[in-house]
């Protein structure tokens, strides 16, 4: 796995995957929680910590697989992601009702040592560095590689 | 759970994800120092699994949510052996960065377990 040009999963892009992978796991179990234990308190907030859940364990998958498709599914998920915590981030502190506390991305993932709101940016510049062109040579990360 | 057996189980974590973070960081490959680190921290899992199973026949029942508990123990029974599994496949400095990373995630998770035996704030 360690010298293949294109692969995300590589140098310290290794350790970001093991984050999103702890924090896909982290999201889905908290919403199976909120979801059989208390739906009808906040139905909308439950539904999306899930989706959000889902779409963190979508990210994973796409950070370790290799292709060009997969690089794209990665940049769509990760994208989708930061949208999603500056969204309900901002609407968490403006109507607290709307959110109650406790779903991934409230109050920009305070529940989570913020880590919802950093770790797209982190993929994103991830991504950027390891997209398909630039990662070609294998000399380019030579220096982050191991 | 027992509040003393907590805290060593979160000082043991803490260490150990210290440990392997900052030896990954130097460069190191997963040894048997970061690895049995690792392990330590999965059997204190498994012991405080034991515990979580026991405690509520002699009285000692959550303050919380008991379901909100046993996913948070179940998840982070799972995390040890992934990232144990990742070192020995893929033996490089970031692979025992991660077993650190891990080690910190279950810390994180113990202190929100005990919180949900313990306290209830709201």
């Amino acid at each position: 796995m360690a010298n293949n040009g294109s692969s995300r999963a590589v140098g310290v892009g290794r350790v970001l995957i093991a984050v999103y992978a702890i924090l896909a796991l982290a999201a889905t179990a908290r919403s199976f929680v909120q979801i059989v234990g208390k739906f009808d308190v906040a139905p909308i907030a439950y539904l999306l910590s899930a989706l959000a859940g889902v779409v963190y364990i979508l990210a994973t998958v796409a950070l370790l697989r290799k292709g060009d498709a997969w690089y794209r599914v990665a940049w769509i998920t990760i994208i989708f992601e930061f949208v999603g915590v500056i969204t309900v981030g901002t609407l968490s502190v403006l109507d607290p009702v709307l959110f109650p506390s406790d779903t991934v991305w409230s109050v920009f993932g305070r529940g989570y040592v913020f880590i919802p709101f950093v770790l797209p940016i982190l993929g994103m510049l991830w991504l950027y560095r390891r997209r398909p062109a630039a990662a070609l040579p294998p000399a380019a990360d030579s220096n982050d590689a191991r | 759970m027992i509040q003393w057996f907590e805290y060593v189980q979160v000082g043991v974590a803490i260490v150990a994800g210290l440990l392997c973070l900052v030896l990954g960081l130097a460069g190191r490959t997963p040894n048997d120092y970061t690895l049995g680190a690792t392990v330590l921290v999965e059997i204190l899992l498994i012991a405080q699994l034991v515990v979580a199973v026991i405690a509520p026949a002699t009285g000692n029942l959550p303050t919380g949510s008991g379901l909100e508990f046993w996913v948070y123990l179940l998840s982070a029974v799972l995390i040890p052996p992934a990232a144990i599994f990742w070192a020995l496949i893929d033996r490089n400095r970031w692979s025992t960065a991660i077993l650190g990373v891990a080690c910190l995630a279950v810390a994180v998770m113990l202190v929100r377990m005990g919180q949900i035996w313990f306290v209830q704030v709201a």
